[in-house]
């Protein structure tokens, strides 16, 4: 591999031989140079080979890497070995019986020079056509800093042209500056450029230089490194509260449905937490589908899933509602009970048809990756569910305050026997409101398949959760589920990096408990007759 | 009605009696063992839960509280005791060591956590068993029933009590063996745990202490006392406005209740040989309630019954076809719900005397009644 560069790179010679004209000579001295000496003066002549940017210099310093680049002892000419013997500057091949009788030696490297030799082919990489490469060459003398890389940076940062790579240069050169001996004003601009990038590396570079002797360096890195400090910690809050409203959203997705069947009807389903569990199963079968029979829909499986989720979940909440709450309509706890019984046997069906195993369901294209916004990163997928949980959450109130549906369902959960006088039929409206809870409950059974794993017992996880938002945010109201379920995903989130997730967890649901006694009735309490009944 | 020992109770005890003298006889006194070992630790264990189910029906049937937690209360209890256990362990363990559990020297801990302290002596782990839930049941019930915090908001909270509860106990960092809990006891007061003449005396024990919970939950509720609970239970605001301090009340019957509790899972502990977090969740809890809905809630002698009945199905289905077992289950919560609101000792009694079923299935409906759902009714 490395002969085949140094081949191109003899190619390629020609068309780059101008720039490198002048150092010709220095570059051949330096190769030479390569076989003699300490590992530490090598590694400085190998740094200085880097820094002449002559094209053949990669393949030397990777075969050198390698340990393919050899020296014959008698003529002290650096030869490389792989694949066939072949002068090192020139690529032209020296003879296999030659190089048998000549006795080559490899030269020798040390872990240290190995280093020495990573380093410098991170600033050849300066100029690479590819601009990814450039940067990561950027982003590794930024965090390598080192003075004689400064006419190097300076160079490839004159001749850039993409701006990314640009301002990563101008960093990188920055970060040399203040290495090596430059006027107090280059340094101060160029902490200044530093600051600017604002992160952990610029915190780490800095950090010296505010106890440096000269007193106007010292300033003007303290005031740096102060700023950076804010802006960390505004990024560090931005990002906790994009964790938190991620969290949040979750929360709302599991709980929305339950603020409909509890908050709306006032009838505990236990067995919620399992209809979401089915419409994640749904997303599955759904995509194993299309797996086997139409791949190429794959990108779609999720806008397929969702109708079909809200179909499966709700007929199993109106098969609920009819079958087994209706009959306890008043008996709040025994509805309790029964649910978790239905919970249990959904559970079990459940585990028996698709086994106890988590269940592969795929990220489409367009919810893969992540994308960053200064220095907070933000994954598709979580931003697609939060969307996707503001969308339900406005249809849903779309449903509940603006459609006759939702007119009766708010008028039978107000005062049935008058509900039914003026005509409303309150049987087929209390299972209908629990159906449309139920299929919401699917709804999020679809968002959560895509971060979480579909096994037999995720309805068991939320369920809890679920509850508490439901109960915080005030039974009966549904903004209060979005204020519950926002306000609980973020002060979790906030209290995660103090306390760890498990002991923010515990935190909050204390919280939530000594909320209710202040509040018995949530957030936002329903006031007036309904409550008292 | 008002005697301490009715026909039901009495013919219970009697049974109770004549098991706990066949089993350890059967199992000690024979060369083939008539009752093979395992069967006393596991009819112990049952028992245990029978009295786990007795003191969630003293809340449940006779208070109209339905915890969700009263697993936590179990659970604290059997820790409590677990770790008087795991002192008597001593330099037996893995690691050898004479002054710390083999997880804590597992966790390179130096010294016994301060909370660790006076657990190597029996009497003080004895006493924590009631105190330590006693003092959770106060702490809490103080909270909640001052602020009038009732029905399904109750049970919910006192779900997120020992779901919460669970979590706490999961982390290494409490310092009580974590996800593994506590475990490998070799024996409590020098009789090793292993041998069988300790397991029946421990099964004794635990019939000793079942039959003492029946009788206090029967002397409690039999008393005047008593009848407030279920006047509370019936209409909480007409008692109070007949000028009882209702929330008094509750927390006296919530704080026995836990009690009692923390004394099941104290015997259940040493039984089973193991104690951890699982215990704290949600879904044993829950599991609690259904026993006392089956065997009959407000009966005393039917949730000792129903948690008998069901921890024996358990154990059979897990066996025979264990891919069934939740449907049973699940199938069961559903059933008694809808078709058994008195459970299966209110069957066999009810067949003569349908009134009194009806007049108890009218006060289930009040008390459920949330209030807020009465105009659903």
């Amino acid at each position: 591999m490395s002969f085949l560069r140094a081949c191109l790179m003899a190619l390629l010679l020609p068309l780059l031989a101008a720039p490198a004209l002048a150092q010709t000579a220095s570059f051949e001295d330096l190769v030479a140079a390569l076989p003699e000496g300490s590992y530490s003066a090598r590694g400085a002549v190998v740094g200085d080979i880097a820094l002449t940017g002559d094209p053949r210099a990669e393949a030397i310093l990777t075969a050198l890497l390698d340990g393919t680049l050899g020296v014959i002892a008698a003529t002290g000419q650096v030869v490389t070995l792989a694949p066939a013997p072949a002068d090192a500057l020139t690529g032209a091949p020296v003879a296999e019986a030659g190089v048998a009788e000549a006795k080559v030696e490899k030269i020798r490297v040390n872990n240290g020079l190995r280093r020495d030799i990573r380093a410098a082919l991170g600033i050849l990489t300066l100029s690479d056509p590819d601009p990814a490469k450039r940067l990561a060459a950027a982003d590794a003398a930024f965090r390598a800093p080192d003075a004689a890389q400064y006419a190097l940076l300076d160079a490839a940062f004159q001749r850039e042209q993409d701006a990314a790579v640009k301002s990563r240069l101008a960093e990188a050169r920055a970060v040399a500056i203040l290495d090596g001996d430059f006027p107090d004003a280059e340094k101060r601009a160029a902490i200044d450029v530093i600051a600017r990038r604002g992160d952990a590396d610029a915190q780490r570079i800095l950090t010296p230089f505010a106890a440096s002797p000269d007193p106007d360096i010292a300033e003007a890195a303290s005031a740096a490194l102060a700023s950076i400090e804010r802006s960390r910690m505004l990024w560090g809050y931005a990002q906790n509260i994009w964790y938190g409203l991620s969290l949040g959203s979750v929360l709302l997705l599991a709980a929305i449905g339950l603020a409909i069947t509890f908050g709306v009807m006032g009838v505990i389903n236990m067995a919620h937490g399992e209809l979401v569990m089915l419409g994640a199963y749904t997303t599955y079968a759904v995509q194993e589908t299309i797996r086997q029979n139409a791949p190429g829909l794959f990108d779609w499986s999720l806008l397929i899933a969702a109708p079909l989720a809200f179909v499966v979940a709700g007929a199993v909440g109106v098969a609920i509602e009819r079958g087994i709450v209706r009959h306890l309509y008043g008996r709040a706890l025994e509805t309790l009970l029964a649910t978790w019984g239905v919970s249990l046997i959904l559970q079990q069906a459940v585990r028996s048809i698709f086994g106890p195993n988590n269940r592969e369901v795929g990220n489409p294209s367009w919810m893969s990756g992540s994308f960053d916004v200064g220095q907070m990163t933000v994954t598709w997928n979580r931003l697609w569910i939060l969307l996707f949980a503001l969308a339900v959450f406005a249809v849903l109130l779309f449903v509940m305050k603006r459609t006759p549906v939702g007119l009766q369902m708010r008028a039978v959960t107000q005062n049935r026997p008058m509900a039914a006088s003026m005509g409303i039929r309150t049987n087929w409206v209390d299972a209908l409101t629990f159906g449309l809870g139920a299929g919401i409950a699917g709804l999020a059974g679809v968002a959560l398949s895509q971060i979480d794993n579909v096994s037999p017992n995720l309805g068991q996880t939320y369920i809890v959760d679920s509850f508490m938002v439901v109960v915080f945010g005030g039974a009966g109201n549904i903004w209060g589920t979005l204020a519950g379920a926002f306000s609980l995903g973020i002060v979790n989130k906030f209290l995660e990096p103090y306390a760890g997730a498990v002991l923010a967890k515990i935190i909050v649901l204390v919280a939530i408990i000594l909320f209710i006694q202040k509040r018995p009735r949530g957030l936002f309490a329903v006031k007036g007759r309904a409550v008292e009944g | 009605m008002t005697t301490l020992i009715d026909r039901r109770m009495g013919i219970f005890l009697a049974g109770l009696f004549v098991l706990t003298v066949a089993i350890p006889v059967g199992n000690l006194a024979f060369e083939g063992k008539v009752v093979p070992s395992y069967i006393v630790s596991l009819l112990g264990k049952y028992l245990c839960y029978a009295l786990l189910a007795v003191a969630l029906d003293l809340v449940w049937g006779f208070c109209g509280i339905l915890s969700l937690g009263h697993g936590a209360f179990f659970a604290l209890g059997g820790y409590a005791m677990g770790m008087h256990l795991m002192r008597e362990i001593g330099d037996r363990g893995v690691y050898a060591n004479p002054n710390l559990p083999d997880f804590m020297v597992f966790l390179s801990w130096d010294e016994l956590p301060w909370f660790w302290m006076g657990f190597g002596n029996f009497w003080f782990a004895s006493l924590m068993v009631m105190l330590v839930p006693g003092a959770l049941a106060f702490l809490f019930g103080w909270f909640a029933f001052r602020s009038r915090v009732t029905g399904v908001y109750l049970s919910i909270i006192t779900q997120a009590m020992t779901y919460a509860l669970q979590l706490a106990f999961f982390r290494n960092e409490m310092g009580f063996g974590g996800n593994n809990g506590l475990t490998d006891f070799k024996d409590v007061l020098g009789f090793p745990l292993q041998s069988d003449s300790t397991r029946a005396g421990l099964f004794v024990l635990t019939a000793v202490a079942l039959a003492a919970g029946l009788l206090i939950a029967r002397a409690i509720t039999t008393s005047k006392l008593g009848m407030i609970l279920v006047c509370i239970r019936d209409a909480e605001s007409r008692t109070r406005f007949l000028g009882y301090r209702v929330e008094g009340f509750k927390l006296f019957i919530f704080v026995v209740s836990a009690m009692m509790a923390g004394v099941a899972g104290a015997l259940y502990t040493p039984q089973v040989g193991i104690i951890n977090p699982g215990e704290f969740s949600p879904a044993n809890s829950i599991e609690v309630v259904i026993w006392v809905a089956l065997g009959g809630r407000g009966t005393l002698v039917g949730a000792a019954l129903g948690a008998i009945l069901v921890a024996l199905a358990k154990t059979l289905f897990t066996g025979w076809f264990p891919e069934f077992w939740l449907f049973a289950l699940g199938g069961l919560f559903i059933l008694v719900t809808l078709f058994l609101p008195t459970g299966v000792l209110g069957l066999i009694e009810g067949v003569a005397g349908s009134r009194g079923r009806r007049a108890r299935r009218a006060s289930a409906a009040l008390e459920d009644g949330v209030t807020e759902e009465g105009a659903k009714a």
